[in-house]
């Protein structure tokens, strides 16, 4: 599939959102494209999370790496960026490379190879991932864009981040929804947690207080196949 | 008294010591027959299980043995080695372990007895537990988890070898669930450190005594053993016939819900005419509501008290204290009092609600009166209609005596994976030697070898296909064929977690100023739990019922649920479908059999009665072993209503199902809700017309085939398989609920089972765990088995009536529609609306910035 293809089969200018100017698409399979850069980013991917935890005897199934990066594989094949960020927390502990079984790595070398793949530090993975290709970065600014694992405390226009894995809950009918989200202002935006076993913390949870200007704040919720764009004064805590 | 001669004969052949014989006579008592009985059987070596109702002297009969053995005892001269434990009692509760060290302290005192008695609970201090491990008291008293506990220590098999009885309380309570598994396993440990260790088993009246009898010794014996397949048998019958009514109220018995509200008045009444009355109900939202009405109507003041499950501790004893000193008038409990604990004088039993069981019926009628010689009194209250039928159903089969606790059902292999890891934990095993003790406790007594070795590998590394974790294993097969924990912090972790009962997540309840933020106040008492789940649904403002009082919720800050004092306002009630107890099978026959015999109907309230007469006249009524279903339309759609009795949890099962299938065929239907008599379905299509061009033919609806392939398919995403994978997870010991020095904080640091479980899955779905977790399933949220037992049973016989309209029958299940949630799959769609609405009240362009 090229490149024009994919533009005009997935992306439809309604769903654009826009940060700092660019113009970028929330996937509902938790991942950020920007068309016109052809770029493509995926934040707290924890890969080997699983063995993480069995190291300490929580024997949870060894699989999530491999789930992971199968969803990785399927957002890659249908985007075809030629520059994909990290934005951080990429594996689960710093042995997180080295314990990955073989065929994971094989798989994930052949999606880095062809592309600018960059490892945006994490509190995580602080170093670059053992024998890996790919220039592992502090941060990154493309254009008016500036990626970094950590969201800063002082508002930063165009800055694209992760680590705290928002989420975000709506009640209607007496029911509650909660789904992972994006969530932005316009000025900044934090991504969802794409790996397989993380878990997520409510976009109004003090983690968050000072990082959006509460009257432009919008969740993108996650859905099965789209993105619901909640405005923040519907958004319920916990 | 009749039992007077037997006595003298049996008295002669058993040795009851002086000093019993002595204080039986200060006391103008004799002992009973069954509890002299009991004593020699004991004393021949046997196991026992005494069954008899409530007040018959049963405790005192289960410890006689022990306590005879233990006056008879040589003293301990200096210089001796310690004794051990000589007795272990085991009871679900703890209040009820307390209980019995109070009144079984009496007697031992008074009687002048060297023996020392303790209480060993999840509440007993560390230093104290310390303690027993050095100088364990004579009769311990305490739970399955602290048995666990005790089995799972290095020193256990020392600790128990002069163990000569278990005491089993409440033994039909114990062994239906998970924790019976549990305490199967550790009773088979017991015998295997004390090879001639006897157990006496105390129970309620039960169906199937044999299978508690069997239960009670050791399963698949060793060739040339001697041991009997079955423990003695004695039952007490009698005690006075306990005189039941059902309320025959003035007003008009409702056509649906669950709150009874018509009948405040008149139970009011009642309580004014007895000293103490107790009011059982099926739910902790039943139970608020009615304190409420009750109050509303309490013109005297009289001192009536609420108790149940979700309310602060402190709050609950104070209660049971007052309740103790006969200073209330009227106690509105939910099953935290079902269980045999006895207090004050209770001379009337409100049962609010249908019972859903005959048993249960029995049981919470024998608290009145707790004297085996005076007749219990009792007075049950249908909610609505339907319950009239089940009420009446309930009270002519307790005077027939019929019993209806659930089956027992196979262990469960969570429950094993924790106890191989607990053995482990005691000490190194072999493969071999373990599974032969896990197959002499009942529920295991099918266990094969296959599936033992996989539960072993799953407690050793997981149990996964990829074999990535050996190196991680956390017991390891020596060369010496012992299997030994691989480090001493999982043995210290198992002891965090160990147990089966799984809290569902639950916030504190905390009182603070109206309007506050929470954090500016903390000072408020906290009133008890309430479940996250019913939190979620609330706003700000929103005012519900709880403790008795109308609160406000304020918000949640971390595990704190903030609420304010609402008095005055109407409560938004907590929503709990229905009963929580799911009609039970024989009840539900018996129901069946009532509908369809008219001259029954004559003992049932006149607009009762008047109700299938009409039923009788506009449709018809179902016989005996017949399904009837009805087709109408209505507004502009179409329903389906089919009255199976076969409880809520089957028929919910049933409607998942047939809406598949039914979408399948075309008929686009909507939703569907379900109780314990009914089920409804509305759709598009005209569903009547379909069956009648048997496109599909009902027969082929209702196939026992929808069991297979869409059972499987249906049950995939279900929010019910994630929640039962959840507690088989945290059961057998996959993930944990506790770390050493760490408990949980915030989402984020947990990996949620929902997303394990997503992901077992999709890469290894014949894993373990996930056969475990079908299984529970298929036993318990499914209820999978009552329905395929139905789906046979109405073979043939499904009779479709095509009416015009509505049928008096279908009027309650009809008023259900629109008041519950229909569960799990429309999620999308309400994010679907939230979206749309944003679009509307901004404009498109501002719902996408």
């Amino acid at each position: 599939m090229n490149f024009s293809l994919a533009r005009t089969s997935l992306i439809a200018e309604a769903d654009l959102v826009g940060i700092a100017g660019e113009r970028a698409v929330c996937d509902p399979r938790g991942v950020l494209y920007f068309p016109d850069l052809r770029l493509l980013a995926v934040s707290d991917l924890h890969l080997e999370k699983g063995s993480s935890l069995a190291r300490r005897g929580t024997l949870i199934p060894p699989y999530d790496t491999g789930a992971t990066l199968l969803r990785l594989q399927a957002v890659i094949s249908d985007y075809q960026p030629s520059i994909v960020i990290s934005l951080g927390d990429s594996f689960h502990d710093g042995g997180g490379a080295q314990r990955m079984h073989a065929s994971f790595r094989e798989r994930l070398e052949a999606l880095i190879s062809g592309r600018d793949w960059f490892w945006v530090a994490g509190n995580h993975d602080p170093e670059a991932p053992a024998d890996l290709p790919g220039e592992t970065v502090r941060e990154l600014a493309i254009g008016s864009l500036l990626f970094r694992h950590e969201p800063s405390k002082q508002r930063v226009e165009g800055e694209i981040a992760g680590h705290l894995h928002p989420c975000a809950r709506i009640v209607q009918q007496g029911r509650s929804v909660r789904r992972r989200c994006f969530a932005g202002d316009g000025g900044r935006m934090i991504m969802p947690a794409f790996g397989a076993y993380t878990g997520s913390l409510n976009v109004l949870d003090r983690a968050y207080a000072g990082l959006f200007r509460l009257d432009t704040l919008m969740a993108y919720m996650l859905g099965a196949q789209r993105i619901f764009a909640i405005s923040g004064s519907m958004l319920r805590p916990g | 008294m009749t039992e007077q001669p037997r006595l003298a004969e049996q008295n002669a052949a058993v040795a009851l010591p002086e000093p019993f014989i002595r204080w039986f006579g200060e006391k103008g008592w004799s002992p009973r027959a069954h509890q002299i009985e009991l004593l020699a059987k004991a004393q021949a070596g046997q196991s026992v299980l005494l069954i008899a109702p409530t007040g018959a002297g049963k405790t005192l009969a289960g410890f006689l043995p022990s306590l005879t053995e233990l006056a008879n005892r040589p003293k301990k001269k200096p210089g001796q080695a310690r004794r051990g434990i000589h007795t272990l009692y085991i009871s679900p509760l703890k209040a009820l372990a307390v209980d019995i060290e109070r009144n079984l302290g009496k007697p031992v005192e008074e009687i002048g007895l060297p023996v020392t008695i303790e209480t060993r609970t999840g509440d007993t201090p560390a230093h104290k537990r310390q303690r027993q491990k050095l100088v364990p008291p004579d009769i311990l008293l305490t739970t399955p988890e602290q048995l666990a506990l005790l089995i799972a220590a290095g020193d256990a098999k020392r600790f128990f070898e002069d163990l000569r009885y278990v005491v089993l309380d409440e033994l039909h309570s114990l062994v239906t669930s998970k924790r019976g598994h549990l305490l199967a396993l550790g009773l088979a440990r017991l015998r295997s450190f004390v090879p001639g260790l006897q157990t006496i088993g105390l129970s309620a009246t039960v169906a199937e005594p044999d299978e508690l009898r069997r239960w009670l010794v050791s399963q698949n014996p060793p060739k040339g053993s001697t041991g009997r397949s079955m423990a003695e048998l004695i039952v007490v019958t009698g005690g006075a016939k306990p005189e039941i009514s059902i309320l025959d109220s003035e007003e008009r018995v409702p056509w649906a819900g669950h709150s009874a509200r018509y009948a405040t008045p008149e139970i009011y009444r009642e309580i004014k005419r007895h000293k103490t009355t107790l009011l059982f109900v099926n739910t902790r939202s039943q139970a608020e509501l009615l304190f409420q009405e009750l109050w509303r109507v309490n013109e005297d003041t009289l001192p009536i008290a609420l108790h149940h499950g979700s309310l602060d501790v402190a709050q609950r004893r104070r209660v049971e204290k007052a309740m103790g000193e006969n200073a209330l008038r009227a106690i509105v409990a939910t099953s935290t009092l079902d269980l045999g604990i006895d207090w004050g004088d209770v001379d009337l039993v409100v049962h609010v609600g249908a019972p859903k069981g005959a048993s249960r019926l029995a049981q919470r009628i024998g608290r009145a009166n707790h004297r085996m010689d005076e007749p219990s009194k009792a007075i049950l209250i249908p909610a609505n209609r339907f319950e009239v039928l089940e009420c009446r159903a309930a009270l002519d089969a307790n005077y027939l005596g019929a019993q209806d606790t659930p089956p027992l059902i196979d262990g469960g292999l969570d429950v094993l994976a924790q106890h191989v890891l607990g053995c482990a934990c005691g000490g190194p095993f072999r493969a071999d030697d373990l599974f032969e003790e896990v197959r002499t406790a009942a529920p295991y007594v099918s266990l094969d070898r296959p599936t033992f070795d996989r539960v072993i590998d799953f407690v050793a590394t997981g149990g996964y296909a990829l074999k990535n974790y050996e190196r991680y294993a956390r017991i390891r097969l020596n060369k010496d064929g012992f299997w030994r924990v691989s480090n001493p912090r999982i043995a210290q972790q198992y002891r965090l977690n160990v147990g089966t009962i799984i809290e569902v997540p639950a916030l504190n309840v905390r009182y603070v100023q109206a309007g506050s933020k929470g954090a500016a106040s903390r000072g408020g008492r906290v009133l008890g739990k309430i479940e996250e789940a019913f939190l979620e649904t609330l706003t700000h403002g929103d005012t519900f019922m709880f403790a008795g009082k109308v609160l406000r919720f304020e918000g949640i800050r971390e595990n704190e649920c903030f609420v304010s004092n609402a008095p005055g306002s109407d409560a938004k009630v907590p929503y709990y479908g229905g009963g929580k107890f799911p009609l039970s099978t024989y009840l539900a026959e018996q129901v069946r059999i009532m509908l369809d015999d008219p001259q029954r109907w004559k003992k049932l309230p006149e607009q009762v009665a008047d109700w299938l007469r009409f039923q009788a006249d506009k449709s018809v009524l179902p016989k005996r072993d017949d399904l009837l279903i009805e087709t109408f339309p209505r507004g502009n759609r179409h329903y389906l209503v089919a009255y199976p009795f076969e409880g809520r949890l089957a028929h919910q099962t049933l409607g998942m199902l047939l809406t598949r299938r039914l979408d399948r065929a075309g008929a686009r239907p909507l939703g569907f809700v379900a109780t314990d008599y009914a089920l409804a379905i509305w759709s598009l299509g005209d569903m009547g017309a379909m069956f009648k061009a048997r496109k599909p033919s009902l027969s082929a609806l209702f196939d026992q085939d929808m069991l297979g392939d869409d059972l499987e398919a249906w049950l995939a995403d279900s929010w019910l398989l994630k929640r039962t994978f959840r507690n088989c997870a945290l059961i057998s010991g996959l993930i944990e609920k506790r770390h050493p020095g760490q408990e949980k904080s915030g989402r984020q640091v947990t990996v949620s089972t929902d997303l394990i479980y997503d992901v077992l899955r999709s890469h290894e779905p014949d894993h373990i765990l996930l056969q475990a977790t079908r299984a529970d399933a298929a036993t318990g949220l499914l209820d999978v088995s009552r329905l395929a037992d139905m789906l046979s049973r109405i073979q043939g016989r499904i009779v479709h009536k095509a009416l015009e309209q509505i049928s008096p029958l279908a009027v309650p299940i009809m008023l259900e529609i629109g008041k519950m949630p229909v569960h799990g799959e429309a999620d999308e769609t309400l994010l679907m609306d939230a979206a749309t609405l944003v679009e509307e009240a901004m404009g498109p362009e501002m719902a996408e910035e």
